[in-house]
């Protein structure tokens, strides 16, 4: 019994390397989640939309993969037009403490949603539900608000200086040869 | 019962061969660059099977020799020893040219491959993403640049350009029946050279692990004759097909307003997304999804309705429609030839 007992042990402690993260790319119904009813104010309470917090809210908050969508929806559908990669332009900065309408992933979805006054459009029916969701999470992590384990990095070009790999050749000085 | 079994054995490698043809194949070649590469790869098995018979036999030979029995043992043979040093002095010297020439082969069969393409007409951009390959043909005349996805068509007979790189991960793009692989980037331009000797449509795929849909990212290169390629282009050229049919109106409807316009791009209408695939002449393709699904009504309304059940992990999200909604989308889409 003794001799197989160590081999069983890391037997399960390898074993226990293949947990992986849960990738939910379907919406949990067909008829989508989340549905909340349309707001008739901009007026909310404390700043915050009062909602009952949606069950996507938690499990897309700290998933990287989820996060990661998240930022690759925001490229893609021009965020940065006027949020400027989260710094903010003609839209707010992002990546402050400042949030105009509550701090919250569903006040976020909200927002995305059914756009606020003064510039921020209505996205309802043009991104699905639980890409709002994604982004909504992404938006969050931008202001430091993830687990820095599932946050997604910087932009390699929004890097200070060009990574290593990338500076110029001393020899050549950055010419080509 | 001898006679019987060298059939069978016949038989068997005959269909094992079979496997060999096709339209994806290294050891099937359509082009020049391929027929050099399926040689090399003939001749370098061919001559290392010789080698490694030859390796095998030599170590055979004295295993099977009985040893000569020696009044003394340990008594010096000065002509024994000068024989054996002799022979592993011409068996060194023999590896080491058949190493040399295996390398100046393969340099001489790199530098023809880098010759196909100096006289390249045509230059076409495809670009990698996760799953599936943009396709830009470039021209002089800006309105005769074209933008598709997935299937390339290029003239039979003539040297094509293709300038390769990534915007995400890197992929690898590799028509085995045209040419060897070469990898695409993200941040840097690599260029491959193809030629296509016969008209005909040939696989290709993605031949760099790159995520959840690696295995279904497949390409198709579609070599025409010069006349039909010209007539291909110029029908690219054209702006989408106006809907026919209240079914489709509503159908072109329902994708301006839906998320399907967040990303792909139709000509003569305000879809304008350049993140997903070109769908202005989807249905004049053969397949969909990268070569996941043949082009047909079913299959389309297959992906529209569940893309993530025929390609999870991919990019195109799970949209919210009803049995209407995606009959009439898929309707609209059905037209556009």
């Amino acid at each position: 019994m003794r001799p197989f007992v160590l081999p069983l042990l890391l037997a399960s402690l390898a074993l226990a390397a293949c947990q992986r993260e849960e990738r939910d790319t379907r919406p949990q119904s067909a008829f989508g989640s989340g549905e909340q009813p349309t707001p008739v104010t901009t007026l909310e309470p404390g700043g915050q939309r009062p909602s009952p917090t949606d069950n996507k809210a938690a499990s897309f908050e700290a998933n990287a993969f989820h996060l990661s969508e998240g930022k690759r929806l925001f490229g893609w559908f021009n965020c940065s037009g006027c949020h400027a990669n989260g710094g903010g332009g003609m839209g707010p900065a992002l990546m402050d403490e400042k949030w105009i309408y509550g701090s919250s992933m569903e006040s976020i979805h909200a927002t995305i949603r059914d756009g606020r006054p003064n510039g921020m459009p209505s996205f309802r029916d043009k991104i699905p539900d639980d890409q709002i969701w994604e982004l909504a999470a992404f938006v969050r992590s931008l202001s430091g608000n993830a687990p820095s384990s599932a946050a997604p990095s910087r932009n390699d070009d929004m890097m200070a200086h060009p990574s290593e790999n990338r500076m110029p050749d001393a020899a050549t000085l950055g010419k080509s040869p | 019962m001898k006679r019987l079994a060298s059939i069978a054995f016949a038989t068997a490698i005959a269909l094992f061969l079979q496997g060999c043809a096709g339209w994806q194949s290294a050891l099937d070649p359509k082009g020049p660059a391929a027929s050099e590469l399926a040689w090399l790869i003939w001749f370098f098995t061919g001559l290392c099977a010789v080698v490694w018979v030859l390796v095998m036999a030599a170590l055979a030979v004295p295993l099977m020799m009985r040893s000569r029995q020696h009044a003394e043992p340990l008594a010096l043979d000065a002509g024994a020893d000068s024989r054996k040093l002799r022979v592993v002095m011409v068996a060194v010297g023999l590896t080491a040219v058949i190493l040399v020439g295996l390398t100046l082969l393969s340099f001489f069969a790199n530098r023809t491959l880098a010759a196909i393409g100096s006289d390249a007409a045509l230059t076409i951009r495809v670009t990698g993403h996760q799953w599936w390959w943009e396709v830009r043909y470039e021209d002089a005349t800006p309105s005769r640049i074209l933008t598709t996805a997935n299937e390339i068509h290029i003239p039979a007979g003539e040297p094509v350009r293709l300038l390769l790189t990534s915007t995400d991960v890197i992929h690898s793009f590799w028509v085995p029946s045209l040419s060897g692989k070469l990898d695409l980037i993200p941040g840097r331009m690599n260029v491959l050279d193809i030629k296509a000797d016969k008209p005909g449509v040939y696989r290709g795929q993605c031949a760099e692990f790159c995520g959840a849909q690696h295995a279904n990212m497949g390409t198709f290169i579609i070599a025409e004759p010069r006349a039909k390629f010209d007539a291909w282009w110029n029908d690219q050229l054209q702006p989408a097909a106006a809907p026919t049919g209240d079914e489709a109106k509503a159908g072109e409807n329902l994708f301006l307003k839906r998320p399907c316009v967040m990303c792909h791009k139709i000509g003569g209408t305000p879809a304008g997304g350049t993140v997903a695939p070109d769908l202005t002449h989807v249905a004049s393709r053969q397949t969909l999804a990268a070569g996941t699904l043949t082009m047909s009504r079913g299959n389309l309304a297959a992906w529209i309705a569940d893309p993530q059940g025929v390609k999870p992990g991919s990019h195109m999200p799970v949209v919210d429609l009803s049995g209407d909604e995606l009959n009439a989308i898929v309707a609209y889409l059905e037209g556009l030839k």
